[in-house]
């Protein structure tokens, strides 16, 4: 078996008394699509934000294609090749989604001590932009200002930028998260190409989106793996039946 | 980027163009005083360009941008007083002290953000302030005089006051010029992406903290220049120029003009002065109306002066 493109080791995060993290381990093979679900307050997304490093870790180890990352800062692992998606939309507002597509390809081509020449008239960063943006459906839409896209343009731009960091592993925060039917759709669809290219973490509420997408699940409560699996396997482990169906049970299992 | 002609366009370039000429008015008037006033204006609008540039672009609001007006300036003066005259020397002087101030401040305010940037950046100008007050060498409070204004050989002659003004003009434009092309370069765009969204930025491989500093840094240095011409224009300098107050007014000025547009700095400090100039012929209050001024162009004109001109061209 090859090695896993990233692994997590007894991960700890605590906020106070709270153990967001509680030990968990994992396992992301290179090509898999592997989602994380789990109730509100799982520690999702305090997960991710410990794997791109915007959140430090109390005690454990993250390893990325081999190397230890656990102490690095966010913007060194997005040079290794890890790009996340954020739950809430984060982008450069004041921008054009060509903008902010482009300055996440500029941030892979060297440094940016660059003082003269103008950015927006360099054409790699330009066509590399414009490529990224009509991956995700928003070719026509390069000279809109971030503030004037919609809500479902906007999660369709997050996925743009990260894809302009030509990732190896994509980290995805509900990336269909307040997104209309026929939007979660084009969502899923979208997904099904980038798949076949990278590896994902994907971060998802749409139990419908996850188990038409994913090749592996990981089933979060209380900031533990419970259960981690195929998507049948998920599908009858009593355990996530309970997390799922009665929180009650659990809250006083694990309490 | 393509020129439009619109309204804040169309005042911009009447300003520029009158910049341009009016030494020739004041020829013609024997108007001495217009010019001196305007040459004074023009290292200010230097200042507050270098001001904006951390302030507008940056989202960084230093409250210590005087200190490096007084470093630029007792460069000239404690060299001119040691018997170094010569501008060439001076000025590089002026140039790498306000650089490396700017480095140190810079790489220890912006640790910080918001509120606690802006009281760190003032507490260092302070210091900057009672430093320069304990140099009794240099004449301690009550400042130093320089007898000679520095000296560029034959090239030019800063004596004289129509020479000393295109000199200071030929500064503005060129400073602004070089802001201009830096907001426009891939170091700008990062810098205003980090101003707009840090996390984001930080997420997709910058380390903000190093192009927040760099910037910090060019705009010190520029900075650093008007001080050093603003020494040469009084032939004095002292302590009070670095005081915090005077930081303050720097903020006014792009404030007024408007943060973050290219031009507005100018407009802004033309404005200031002018006012001021104007209002203290008539009341030593002064400030009780740049005071409730500055606070309806707060509340009503987020853009300042550009920002208004601009509105003229949408509606």
């Amino acid at each position: 078996m090859a090695d896993p493109l990233l692994r997590v080791e007894n991960l700890v995060r605590r906020f106070g008394g709270i153990l967001a993290t509680d030990n968990l381990s994992l396992d992301v093979m290179p090509g898999e699509l592997h989602a994380i679900i789990g109730p509100n307050g799982a520690g999702k997304t305090t997960l991710i934000s410990q794997l791109t490093g915007q959140l430090m870790p109390n005690s454990g180890t993250i390893v990325f294609g081999g190397r230890d990352v656990t102490a690095l800062p966010s913007y060194r692992r997005s040079r290794l090749g890890l790009a996340r998606s954020f739950q809430i939309t984060s982008l450069l507002p004041d921008f054009t989604a060509a903008d902010n597509v482009a300055l996440a390809a500029q941030a892979h081509d060297g440094h940016s001590f660059r003082f003269w020449g103008n950015a927006r008239k360099e054409k790699p960063l330009r066509d590399a932009a414009q490529a990224a943006l009509t991956r995700v459906g928003l070719g026509a839409r390069a000279d809109v200002p971030v503030s004037e896209l919609s809500h479902g343009e906007q999660r369709e731009l997050e996925l743009a930028v990260a894809l302009a960091t030509k990732p190896q592993l994509l980290l995805l925060d509900e990336p269909m998260a307040g997104l209309g039917v026929t939007e979660s759709a084009r969502m899923v669809a979208l997904l099904k190409e980038l798949r076949k290219e990278v590896t994902i973490v994907l971060v998802e509420h749409d139990m419908e989106a996850v188990f038409a997408l994913a090749d592996r699940i990981t089933v979060l409560v209380y900031g533990r793996v419970i259960a981690s699996g195929d998507p049948d396997a998920i599908r009858h482990n009593d355990e996530v039946k309970r997390a799922y169906l009665g929180d009650q049970h659990v809250v006083v299992a694990h309490g | 980027m393509k020129l439009q002609i619109n309204t804040s366009n169309v005042v911009v370039a009447l300003v520029a163009a009158g910049l341009v000429v009016l030494p020739l008015y004041s020829q013609l008037t024997g108007n001495i005083f217009i010019l001196t006033l305007f040459t004074r204006i023009i290292i200010f609008a230097l200042a507050a360009a270098s001001l904006n540039l951390i302030m507008g672009y940056g989202g960084m609001m230093s409250f210590g941008h005087a200190a490096y007006l007084g470093i630029g300036g007792y460069a000239v003066g404690i060299l001119a007083f040691e018997g170094i005259g010569s501008g060439f020397i001076q000025w590089p002087v002026a140039l790498v002290a306000s650089a490396l101030y700017a480095l140190v401040i810079g790489a220890l305010s912006l640790r910080t953000r918001g509120v606690y940037f802006i009281m760190i950046t003032l507490a260092f100008a302070q210091m900057a302030y009672y430093i320069a007050s304990g140099m009794s060498r240099y004449g301690g409070d009550d400042g130093l005089t320089i007898y000679k204004r520095s000296n560029f050989g034959g090239l030019i002659d800063l004596s004289n006051r129509v020479q000393f003004y295109y000199l200071c003009l030929g500064c503005l434009f060129g400073g602004i010029y070089l802001i201009w092309r830096i907001i426009n370069s891939r170091f700008g765009l990062v810098v205003q992406g980090i101003r707009s969204n840090e996390q984001r930025m930080q997420a997709i491989g910058y380390h903000a903290n190093r192009y927040r500093l760099v910037c910090f840094v060019i705009s010190g240095t520029i900075c650093g220049l008007a001080g050093a011409l603003l020494a040469n224009n009084t032939d004095f300098i002292s302590p009070a120029g670095m005081y915090w107050t005077r930081s303050g007014e720097l903020m006014v000025m792009v404030v007024f003009g408007g943060m973050g547009s290219l031009f507005g700095p100018v407009i802004g400090t033309i404005f200031f002065l002018l006012l001021e100039e104007l209002l203290s012929q008539f009341t030593e209050y002064w400030a009780l109306i740049m005071g409730p001024l500055l606070l309806l162009i707060v509340l009503f004109a987020r853009g300042g002066i550009m920002g208004l001109l601009g509105r003229f061209n949408r509606g």
